[in-house]
């Protein structure tokens, strides 16, 4: 069944391909074999078929014959069809090998996959050997990636249930989607917010439960100079530094600290620690951080943060 | 690959991306088949066997292939056969292919798939043939054309801090087979660690870079951020990576528990949700008012230690409880601290 099926889609492409004018529907069934006799069943067929061969990617294309009454046909444009002349030296073919391995296993995995077969058609050798000493990989655990991808691709706005950081429960909103971005091994959808005409930053392992389309195609404008990319990196990065934390660390400790740190000196009230200063812009986050350090990082001032990382460690205890 | 199920009722979307549920087996076929004769075309003979293999199919689906393509037959005006193929003592030769000589266009998604990953292997450090990327990117944009547009409304941003200079020398002690001594930091334990390793490669996973390598301290195979790199040498002693170092399966994930390890249970409230995030948790449930209990597995449960002092009241060891007495006394000790 499968067979006979592929053997007149086959047939219809080699036929509209190679069509120089518009062919009609009933011109295509006497051309290709297989269609049913009646002609209901067939045209039923026929426009199942189109659909498939869109699917694909196959550029079907409708218009008027000068010569044909009035009826419209179909064909396949050749220049629209074939993929333009692309040659690679083996060192391209390489990288290119290299690129499609990188979605292995992620959401893009079976395009990429398609892609190479198709530039392989095409001539090039893109073997999937491994480039020596390189192995990058993309995941997109997110089950909200392959969605957001289509809204994307086909500028069409979403809504979606998201959890907010800290937040108990989720808020519906709803997104003009412009770009998703992975930073730092995650994804993340930038857009314009449609409740509050803001440009926002999602974070796909936020988003709880699926994603809707709330239009058609082609109704989302990513505004000129769009840079998803660079709003994602904007939103990302903590503000400038503002204030100093002072800090009493255990010596032969606090790496982590010690690796952002302004100075570091023997703190001369007490062998066996440094006293350590850290800029910091965000005291929820530092407060933390230094908590986690226990009985190896004291703070001695800001007053403030001190307070918190006591209060964070009598939580702990608790 | 599955019906429709990920997309709504009445929905046209185009294809899904990878899986394209929507393609059926009998058009999934027909692409391979537009594949095929070019694939042929353009290297004139090829073997039965190299092709089935390049296809991802059994010899016995290729020919089975290659006799639906001899077999098109249109019928009019005059019928006549428009596909002339023979496949004599394994090697193909197509001499008639008439329209489909030529493969099809790349669509958006398989365009987008793979410029979207050339750009990013542009970023990664370490990879020094940068002029063969930039190359194929262009030679690719120009062939893709329309459909490699909406690749710029996707990026991947690789996480470099630092990490470019270290994973050029590391490059060059891979290039030269020399052993390396790294200064390298634990934050899970907050420990700054010296350590020999024969490099293997490197990966660039979930945006973070990584040396792969057989540690002579710890006898095994280890995987080091770069970015936790305090200081690397590369030595004159010649690498020599021991026949059982296994690089790991990248496709089964970086990271996987074994069976010596501790089972951690926390529980999280709604500020300590991001724990789930960040962590490779084994189990995650949902409890009443945004909480959460997960599930992980760890060969070392200090980092968890350190974890619980930095979630306070936000979260809880709930299991083992010997891991939830020893939180409960790192907290009081550090307190002293301030007492």
């Amino acid at each position: 069944m499968s067979r006979r099926k592929t053997e007149r889609l086959l047939s219809l492409v080699v036929c509209l391909l190679s069509a120089r004018r518009y062919l009609t529907a009933s011109q295509i069934r006497e051309a290709v074999p297989g269609y049913p006799e009646s002609f209901d069943a067939f045209k039923r067929m026929f426009e199942r078929d189109k659909d498939e061969l869109r699917e694909l990617g196959i550029p079907l294309e409708t218009g008027v014959s000068p010569t044909a009454e009035e009826e419209p046909g179909y064909r396949i444009p050749r220049q629209a069809y074939v993929l333009p002349e692309i040659r690679l030296e083996p060192d391209e073919a390489a990288v290119l090998g290299l690129a499609a391995r990188t979605w292995r296993r992620a959401e893009l995995a079976g395009a990429a996959a398609g892609a190479l077969l198709k530039l392989r058609a095409a001539g090039i050798d893109a073997e999937e050997t491994t480039q020596p000493g390189i192995e990058p990989r993309l995941r997109t655990g997110e089950a909200a990636f392959g969605r957001l991808w289509e809204a994307v691709r086909d500028r069409r706005p979403v809504s979606f249930g998201y959890r907010a950081a800290g937040r108990s429960s989720s808020q519906q909103r709803r997104l003009e989607p412009w770009g998703v971005v992975n930073r730092h091994g995650r994804w993340y959808v930038v857009g314009r917010d449609a409740d509050r005409g803001q440009t926002r930053v999602f974070r796909l392992s936020r988003i709880d439960g699926p994603v809707s389309f709330r239009g058609p195609s082609g109704t989302v404008t990513v505004p000129d100079g769009a840079d998803v990319r660079e709003l994602v990196r904007e939103w990302d990065t903590a503000p400038h530094a503002l204030r100093t934390a002072v800090l009493q660390v255990r010596q032969e400790s606090g790496y982590g600290l010690r690796r952002s740190a302004t100075t570091v000196r023997p703190d001369p009230r007490r062998a066996g620690w440094d006293l350590v200063e850290v800029p910091f812009s965000d005291p929820g986050w530092q407060c933390e951080h230094l908590a986690s350090f226990g009985a190896d990082v004291i703070v001695v001032e800001p007053a403030d943060l001190r307070e918190a990382v006591i209060g964070r460690l009598k939580g702990a205890l608790a | 690959m599955t019906a429709a199920a990920a997309a709504g009722p009445g929905e046209r979307s185009g294809a899904r991306p990878g899986a394209a549920p929507r393609v059926t087996p009998a058009a999934d076929r027909l692409q391979r088949l537009l594949a095929l004769v070019p694939y042929v075309v353009s290297r004139k003979v090829v073997g039965l066997a190299d092709t089935a293999a390049a296809f991802g199919v059994s010899e016995r689906e290729l020919v089975d292939d290659l006799n639906l393509l001899w077999c098109v037959e249109l019928r009019s005006p005059d019928p006549y056969c428009p596909i002339d193929l023979s496949y004599e003592a394994g090697e193909i030769v197509v001499s008639e292919a008439e329209s489909i000589d030529r493969p099809l266009r790349l669509g958006v998604d398989e365009a987008c798939a793979l410029l979207v990953a050339l750009r990013m292997l542009a970023e990664v450090p370490g990879l020094e043939d940068r002029s063969a990327l930039s190359r194929t990117i262009a030679k690719l944009e120009a062939a893709a054309g329309a459909a490699g547009a909406v690749s710029a409304q996707v990026a991947v941003q690789v996480d470099d801090r630092g990490a470019r200079s270290v994973a050029a020398r590391v490059r060059d002690a891979l290039d030269r087979g020399r052993r390396l001594h790294l200064s390298y930091y634990v934050p899970g334990r907050d420990e700054a660690t010296e350590r020999d390793v024969d490099p293997m490669r490197l990966l660039v996973v979930e945006g973070r870079t990584y040396l792969e390598g057989w540690c002579l301290r710890a006898e095994e195979v280890r995987l080091f951020r770069l970015d936790r790199v305090l200081a690397l040498a590369v030595l004159d002693q010649a690498a020599s990576v021991p026949a059982q170092a296994q690089p790991r399966d990248v496709d089964q994930g970086l990271f996987r528990p074994s069976a010596d390890d501790v089972q951690v249970e926390l529980e999280l409230s709604a500020p300590g949700r991001w724990v789930a995030e960040y962590y490779p948790c084994e189990r995650v449930d949902d409890l009443p008012d945004g909480r959460l209990r997960v599930r992980l597995r760890t060969p070392d449960t200090r980092w968890v230690r350190r974890l619980a002092l930095r979630l306070g009241e936000d979260g809880r060891v709930t299991s083992p409880a010997e891991l939830a007495a020893q939180v409960r006394d790192d907290a009081a000790a550090a307190l002293a601290q301030y007492a």
